[in-house]
This record gives structure tokens, sequence and C-alpha cells, in this order.
């Protein structure tokens, strides 16, 4: 089994998806059934993963010579455990809303075909062992979200369109250039905790800090690290469903998680900071992170600010692999699997209000909690605990983050943390306010729901709700259980044991 | 080994054979001959594999005086690209020009002359001296031309033309080289000029004359002016065969003239410029050739000048391996090439002949007209973007795969400066192949085109040359393993070769 699991995990998506293609139109309970078993064959496999590595220590390894002076290598540790364990089990819950969501909308089949082969795509990112094996992966999941960017096919969908791959094909092509010149000076090298080019010290320092350079530039483009996050806006334009998948179970993610892959496994913290590549880094992400927030106080599109908070959020990740402190590294960790559910619990939420109550701006949101009062709390529990709430899970990734930047010295990290929170509640909290405070300015589409068919109920149906419920409930449960030893802070705790800096 | 000139024999006797039988037979009897040279083909990659490369001296008289077919690694794949893209597109062209009666006379040329053009070409991948490789040559371009004014139609003809000048110019170029050479040497077998040859003024130019003929030939920019109205013009398989192999039968030449012949020529010294240089026009055809792509607005144009671009990849290898012999980074740089050439064989044969489904089905190739074109024509698209992922050298695929071993023979030979063109060049594959797809995503209006139904053959041909292009990305080991035998001039030692 330790071989053929991972194959299992990876592939459970992969076939689903290639069947999903070949089925025609019409049979959509088949392709809904289809799409559940590879989503649950693949929460399974991924728990089994999970019980096997942390409970008996078993070493799961996939391992192909490609005749190229490497291998492909899938590897479980736990780094990749916490990814694919988020995105598996996200997508199941995306995977539920989304059949929802597009009901009788045209090419579903394609849109689900090309849905679980993105989640292939983040699987293999997360199970990559080396360098190649994840490039080849996150190349994959650039090709494979494009279509669901573009999937209404409006000519501002195919701008989106055309932004997102300008900047993920450009950044591919210099994530490839870094990638080819690492292998050509090190040699092939696994991902090794704590670095793996720590131990090789025939490299040149200035080469190093190139390709650094380099693979964060290939990097932080996915990861929407400023000035490099134009597209992740822009893509907002596409159906809620793919804005969860971008936001929060696949490509950002994929993007923070290979900075930490470089970071951590790569060059080791250690190494980094002695290469001197670590404070432009951070300073790039203090800037990330203050105006991606700054940006959206200034959006009037909910769905456009949700995505500039992203781009802040998502920094934090990188933040905690910066700074110098321990906790730090768990803080950001950590804040890898909360920012994800937090997320996608606020884009299922605006998903909701746009299909159904035809919302999109923030000025119309005014009384909305009166109208879906079960949508509105989850969005206001995932909101506060973007802010930093507790107990909610956002501010355990904040707490953590903070603390380490004072044990590393580094107070500056507490400062940006205050300032973000602070601007986080600013653009957040106004919602919060119009949706309950305030009287209901319109009719919230009425005749739109009586069309749909939904008179008697006021909010939306199971399959919007049941994802909607699970993922805010995780969020709090994250920050109320964060003591609990599998908790996803105490699984940081643990993979950051392993690399560096824990004492 | 005397199955070896069967694989030349066969296509030519189903050529003549075509030309004589009743029509309602020649698409069984040209397909009969397309499968046995398959075969044959297959058999001699299986006989490199085993046991290396192989010479054979036809008729039992040996080099000076007779005609030598030399089989090594290089060869082989050769045969099986030409085989494989070869079956193919025959099975996609007996449905092709079954379809209207406008195309039926059509197709009862173009089996005669692909055959011969198949024939040809396998004679070049083969032969063993530099006379009879011009003859080859020929007869490959002659077919080639009469292939591309098929359809009769105004801009074909002008544009088979142009080809026909072009590459009879390159022709006699070369022809004025092997002249040369002989009078210097008298010797024209490839392996026994190689040993006979020293740096004279005759034999330099003789070496400018033919690289420069099998320039022309092979479309290097700023030679590559023949090129795009002859692929855009000619029927959708005619096309294929055209982009797919028969501009790598002139580069084949080249590398042998490149590395066999004039290997103590090319490696030291002033080797090094040319090298340079034909990297140079190598860059600037990747980029300007992906450039015009990206600008054009027909979908066959659009695949045409991709193989301007794409084939400025094959010359990089000259400037890496020029700086010293048998460098390390050898077998990256020769992989790397050979993996370009099948990707971008079997990926640009199957653009094509999915535009082919397109211009069909929708009775224009204009890419405006391809609303909703994912929806209607799902295979045809998943073909059109799997082939198009293939160049642009994303994983997972063979032109991936390429671009890797390329990249990194270029940075291991120290001569970073090809890199980014490697990397720009993606970049502007990636965006034409993103113009063509983002317009099957576009729904239909109300006003929709009807699409013209597509037979089951011609939609699948496609989809099956894309997969292969994917799979043989996980192939490299064997591909690799094949090469050795190629590389410098080691084959002259191989086979027991001459006298």
């Amino acid at each position: 089994m330790t071989f053929w699991l991972p194959l299992i995990v990876l592939f459970s998506s992969l076939v689903t998806g290639l069947i999903i293609f070949v089925l025609p139109e019409e049979r959509s309970r088949l392709r809904t059934a289809l799409n559940m078993a590879g989503a649950s064959l693949k929460v399974a496999g991924v728990f089994l993963m999970a019980w096997g590595l942390l409970a008996h220590d078993v070493v799961y390894e996939v391992r192909f010579t490609m005749g190229l002076g490497f291998d492909f290598l899938l590897k479980v540790d736990l780094l990749s455990l916490a990814f694919v364990s988020l995105s598996s089990n996200l997508w199941f819950l995306t995977t539920l809303y989304a059949v929802g969501y597009l009901e009788g909308s045209p090419n579903r089949s394609r849109f689900f075909g090309f849905f679980s082969l993105c989640v292939t795509a983040s699987t293999g990112v997360a199970l990559a062992g080396n360098l190649i094996t994840f490039f080849i992966f996150y190349e994959f999941l650039t090709l494979v979200t494009y279509p669901l960017v573009v999937h209404r096919g409006t000519p501002k969908a195919l701008d989106a369109g055309r932004t997102y791959l300008w900047h993920a094909v450009t950044a591919g092509a210099v994530l490839f250039l870094a990638v080819v010149w690492l292998q050509v000076l090190s040699g092939p090298f696994d991902f090794i905790p704590g670095g793996a080019l720590q131990s090789m010290e025939h490299l040149s320092r200035s080469d190093l800090t190139v390709i650094f350079a380099l693979l964060i530039i290939g990097l932080g483009v996915k990861s929407a690290l400023v000035p490099l996050h134009g597209w992740l806006p822009t893509a907002m334009i596409a159906p809620a469903p793919v804005s969860a998948l971008l936001h929060a179970v696949a490509v950002v993610k994929a993007g923070a998680f290979g900075v930490m892959r470089v970071i951590f496994d790569v060059y080791g913290k250690d190494y980094a900071s002695q290469l001197g590549v670590l404070d432009p880094l951070a300073l790039v992400v203090v800037g990330t992170i203050l105006f991606g927030s700054l940006r959206a106080l200034m959006q009037e599109e909910l769905k456009r600010r949700l995505a500039y908070s992203t781009v802040s959020q998502v920094s934090y990740i990188v933040l905690g692999a910066v700074a110098l402190g321990p906790l730090a590294t768990v803080g950001g960790l950590v804040h890898l699997v909360h920012q994800g559910i937090m997320k996608i619990t606020l884009f299922f939420c605006a998903g909701i209000l746009s299909e159904f109550l035809g919302i999109h701006r923030i000025d119309q949101m005014d009384g909305v909690g009166r109208r879906m009062p079960v949508t509105m709390a989850l969005f206001s529990l995932a909101a506060l605990g973007m802010i930093g709430v507790p107990p909610v899970a956002g501010f355990v990734s904040k707490w953590h983050l903070a603390q380490g930047g004072i044990q590393g010295g580094q107070e500056w990290v507490v400062a940006v943390l205050v300032v973000s929170s602070l601007l986080n509640a600013a653009y957040f909290l106004p919602i919060l306010h119009a949706c309950w405070f305030k009287a209901p300015a319109m009719d919230f589409g009425e005749r739109n729901r009586q069309e749909r068919g939904f008179i008697t109920w006021r909010e939306a149906p199971w399959t919007l709700m049941l994802p909607t419920l699970a993922t805010a409930l995780f969020s709090l449960a994250a920050g109320v259980f964060a003591g609990w030893e599998w908790s996803p802070l105490g699984v940081a705790e643990k993979i950051a044991a392993g690399r560096g800096g824990f004492p | 080994m005397n199955q070896m000139i069967w694989v030349v024999l066969l296509p030519f006797l189903g050529s003549v054979v075509c030309l004589l039988v009743h029509r309602k037979l020649v698409f069984a009897l040209a397909m009969a001959a397309s499968l046995g040279t398959l075969a044959v083909a297959a058999g001699l990659v299986a006989h490199v594999w085993e046991h290396a490369g192989a010479r054979v001296e036809l008729g039992g008289w040996a080099a000076p005086l007779g005609i030598a077919l030399q089989l090594d690694g290089l060869a082989a794949l050769f045969l099986l690209l030409t085989a494989v893209v070869g079956v193919l597109v025959g099975i996609y062209a007996g449905s092709f020009f079954a379809q209207t009666s406008e195309l039926r006379p059509m197709g009862i040329h173009f089996w005669p002359l692909w055959l011969l053009l198949w024939g040809g070409l396998n004679g070049v991948y083969l032969c063993s001296d530099a006379f009879n490789a011009y003859v080859l040559l020929e007869i490959s371009t002659l077919a080639a031309v009469g292939l591309t004014v098929l359809s009769g139609s105004t801009a074909s003809l002008v544009a088979g033309l142009r080809y026909l000048l072009a590459a009879m110019f390159g022709s006699l170029m070369y022809l004025l080289g092997v002249a040369l050479l002989y009078a210097g040497t008298g010797q024209l077998d490839f392996v026994l000029l190689s040993r006979s040859l020293t740096p004279q003024v005759h034999v330099v130019t003789a070496f400018g004359l033919m690289v420069f003929g099998l320039l022309l030939k092979s479309a290097l920019l700023p030679f590559h002016f023949w090129l795009p109205p002859a692929h855009a013009s000619a029927p959708a398989p005619v096309s294929a065969i055209l982009s797919a192999l028969v501009v790598k039968a002139s580069f084949f030449l080249l590398l042998k003239i490149w590395f066999v012949v004039f290997d103590s020529l090319s490696g030291e010294g002033p080797g090094k410029m040319p090298g340079q240089l034909l990297g140079f026009l190598g860059s600037l055809a990747v980029v300007w050739g992906s450039f015009q792509a990206v600008r054009q607005w027909r979908l066959k144009s659009l695949i045409a000048y991709s193989t301007v671009g794409q084939l400025g990849y094959l010359f990089f290898i000259f400037p890496v391996l020029s700086f010293s012999h048998s460098p390390p980074h050898e077998a990256l740089a020769w992989g790397g090439t050979v993996f370009h050439l099948f990707s971008h064989g079997l990926a640009k044969a199957s653009l094509f002949l999915a535009a082919g489904c397109l211009l069909r089905a929708m009775g224009t190739d204009d890419l405006h007209a391809m609303r909703d074109i994912a929806g209607r024509m799902p295979v045809i698209t998943f073909s059109l973007g799997v082939a198009g992922v293939s160049l642009m050298g994303l994983p997972p695929s063979a032109g991936f795969v390429a671009k890797w071993m390329l990249l990194r023979a270029v940075l291991a030979s120290g001569q970073w400066w090809w890199a980014p063109v490697i990397v720009l060049g993606g970049l502007l594959t990636a965006a034409y192949v993103f113009k063509i797809l983002a317009y099957t995503f576009v729904p239909s209006q109300g006003d929709a085109v009807r699409l013209q139904p597509v037979s089951l053959a011609m939609t699948f041909v496609p989809l099956a040359l894309a997969m292969l292009c994917v799979l043989i990305g996980f192939r490299a080991d064997e591909v690799i393993l094949l090469l050795p035998a190629v590389p410098g001039c080691e084959m002259s030692a191989g086979g027991g070769g001459g006298p």
C-alpha cells in the first residue's frame, strides 16, 4: 500500500475527470455520483495516509526514473499531508457546492472535468517529492485552471483568462529556468526538511541568490505577491466555485505552498537567512499584506474585496516562512489551512448572494442578514476569523505569527499584524454592520427566487448550504480546539519541528 | 539486415502500383504499403535497439563503387517518426479525400505522390553518400511540390511554384558543394569523405554551399519565406506531412553533413562561428516565427508560422556542440533535438489534421468563426489543446522533455545566452496556442454556423497523434539509449563500414 496509496489519491480525481469529460451533458446524476465517489475516495485515501504516517511512521513513496537526470517522485511528508488534506476535503465540499451552483447551466461536463483535473494537479503539487515533480504539476495546474476561469466565455471572462494565463505562463517560464539551472548546478536532489542545498558547499552563493529570486518570482505569481498579484482580482469574474478553487483549494495555495517548500526544504530556513535572501522577501511580503488590505478597503464589489483580502492573507503564510522565530513558522503553516477554510466560506456565501439575490456590490448588502440569516451568520463568522477575533481560526494564526516575530527579535512582524488586522476590520466590519443592522434597501430579487421555485425557503438549497456550513464550522473548530494534538495547529507544530528553528 | 532496403522500396513500389490500379483499390493498396513500411521501420528500430547500427552494401559492391545504406539510431528514430505519422495521416487522408466529389480526384493523385515522397524520405535517412542523398532529397522535394499543388487553386499554385523554386535552388547549391568535394577528393561516401577532408578552400566552400542549400530547404529564418504559404494552402493531410516530416529530412541531412562529414571542420576553430551563426538564426526563427504566428487570424497560417518558429529550436544543437569535442552535455543536446523533432512532428501533424477537421466542419479556418467549438467538437478541441501543450513545452509531454534537455544542454555548455530565447519562444507559443483555444470557449450566438459532420477517423487521428506526443514524453530513457550510436563520427566505425 505504501506504493499504491499516493497513486490512488492522485488518480481518484484524474480518472474521474477523464470519465466526466466524455459523459453526455444531460447525465447529471451519474456525473454527480462519479464526482462524489472520486472525492470520497480521495478523502478516504488521504485519511489512510495520514493515519499511516502519523500513527505508524509509514513512508509513502512512489519513484520512477524519467531518464532525464531526475526521478518522478511522490512522497508524503507532514507538509504535503497538510496541503493534500486541505485540498481534498475542500474539493469534496466545493464539488458539492458546484453541483448546486451550476445546476442547469451549460457545459457542465467540461467544467467538472477540468475541476477534477485541477484538484489532481494540486494533489500532485502537494505530494511532489522534488522540485521537478513539483514543477510538472504546478504547470499542469495552470493549464487546467484556464478553462475554468474562461468557463462562461463572455468577453470579460476571456479577458480575465488572458490576464491569468499571461501571469501564470510567464511565471512558469521563469520557474522552469530556475529549476533547470538549479538542476544543472546541483544535480538531482529531493526535498529534505531543513534544506537540501545546505550540504552542497560547492555551489556559488551568488548563483543561489539569483536562483532563489527566480524561484520566488515563479511561485510568487500564483501566491499573488505584489506586484505579481494582478491576475487574482481579475479572475474573480469566474463562477463562485472556481473562485473558491483559486483562492482556497488549489491555485493560490499551490504558490504559497511552493514558497514554503523552497524556503524550508530546498534552501532551508537557516541557510536562506545566511544567504540574506529572506530580508528582501520579507519586505515584499509586508508590502503585499498592507497593500492587499488597503486595496480591499477601496473595493465596492464584494468578490473583488474578498480577492484583495486573499492577496493580503496569503502573504501571512509566506510571512511565517520568512520570519525567523520558529513560532512564526507554525503560524504560517497553520494559516495555510486556516486561510483556506475561512476564505472558502466567504466565497461560498458570496456565491450564494450573487446567485440567489443578485448581490454583487457591497452597497446592495444592506439588511441581507434578514433575508438569509444562516448564510450571513456563516459569512460573519468567517469574516471575524479573518480579522483575527478569537476563538475563530484566524486568531490562532495571527497569535503564533506575532509570537514568532517577538521570538526572532523582529518586532516589526507584530506591527504589521496589528496594522493589517485593523485594515481587515475596516473592510469587513462595515459589511457585517450593513447586512445585520441596516434596513433592507432592495427586494433581493424575489422575482428571481420565484422563478427558481424556492418560495418557501429563505436560504439557498442544501447542496450550497451544507458545504458552507461545514467550512464555517471547521474554521470555528480549528480555533476552539487548537490545543488538540491533531488540530491544524498541532500538525503545524509537528511540521515545523522538522524544519529547523525549533530547538 | 537485408530488409533495410524494403523500407525504401516498399513505398516506391506502392507508389507505382497506386498509379496503375483501378481507383477503388488505391486506398487499400496504399494502406498495405504504408503498414508494411511501418512494420519494416519498427523492425529496424528493434534491430538498432538490440545490435546498434548496421550497414548494407547494395549488390555487394563496396563503398567507392557501390551504394551503401547506413542505419544508426538517429536514422532509425527518423524512420519511426515518418512511419508513425505516415500511417496515421494515411488513415486520415483516406477519409478526408472521400468527403466530397471535389476532393475525390485529388485523393487519386495523393497516394502515388505521398508514397513516392515517403520512399524518398526513408532513402535520405538511410543513404550514406552525398550524391544519392541529393537524388533522394530531390525526389521527395518534387513529390512534396506535387502534393502542395494538389488542390489546383491559384493560391496553392503560387505557393507551390515558390516552394519549387526555393527548394530547387537549395538543392542546386547542395549539388554544387557535392561536386566540389567530389572534384577535390574523389569520394562521395559520408564516412570516406570525413576521413579525407582537410581544411582547404574548396572544402570550406563546399561546406558553405551544402549547408546553405540545406538551410534553405529546412526553412530556417531568413530562408523561411516559401514555407507558410505552401503549408497553409495545401490540403490538411498534405500540410501535416510537409510540416511534420519533409522539412525535417533536409535537417537530417544537415546534421549528417555537419557532424559526420565536416566534423573535423565544424568541431574546432572556425567551426565555432558557423555554429553560433546557426544558433543565432535559430533564435531569430523562434522569436520571429512565433511572433508572426501570434499575429495570424487563419488557423492554418498560424500553424504554418508556428512551424517556422518551432524549427528554430532544432538549430541550438550546432552552437551547443561546437565548443568542444564530445562534451558531457552531448547526449542532452542530441536527446533534446531528437525529442523536439518527435514532439513537433507529432504535435504539428495533429494540429494540421485538427485544423482540417475544423475547416471541414465550419467551412472556414478563420479563428473568429470558431465559436463554441469546445462545446460542439470536444475531441478536436482536446487534440488542439494537448498538441498545443506539447508545442509550448509544458509537462506532461514530449515537448517538455525536449525543452528540458535543450535548456539543460545550453546551460551546461555555458552558453546561457540561448536560454532566454528558449523560454521566450515557449511564452510566444503559449500566446498563439491559447489564442486558438480562447476562441473555442466563446459561446455561440443565435446565428451559429451549422457544422458539417466530420467522420470518426478524421476526428480521432489528431487525438491519437496528440496522445502519442504526450506518451512519448514518458519514454525518454529508450530514446536516449537509442541515440549514443549517433553523435559525432562514431558511426564511421560502426557497422563494419568502408573498405
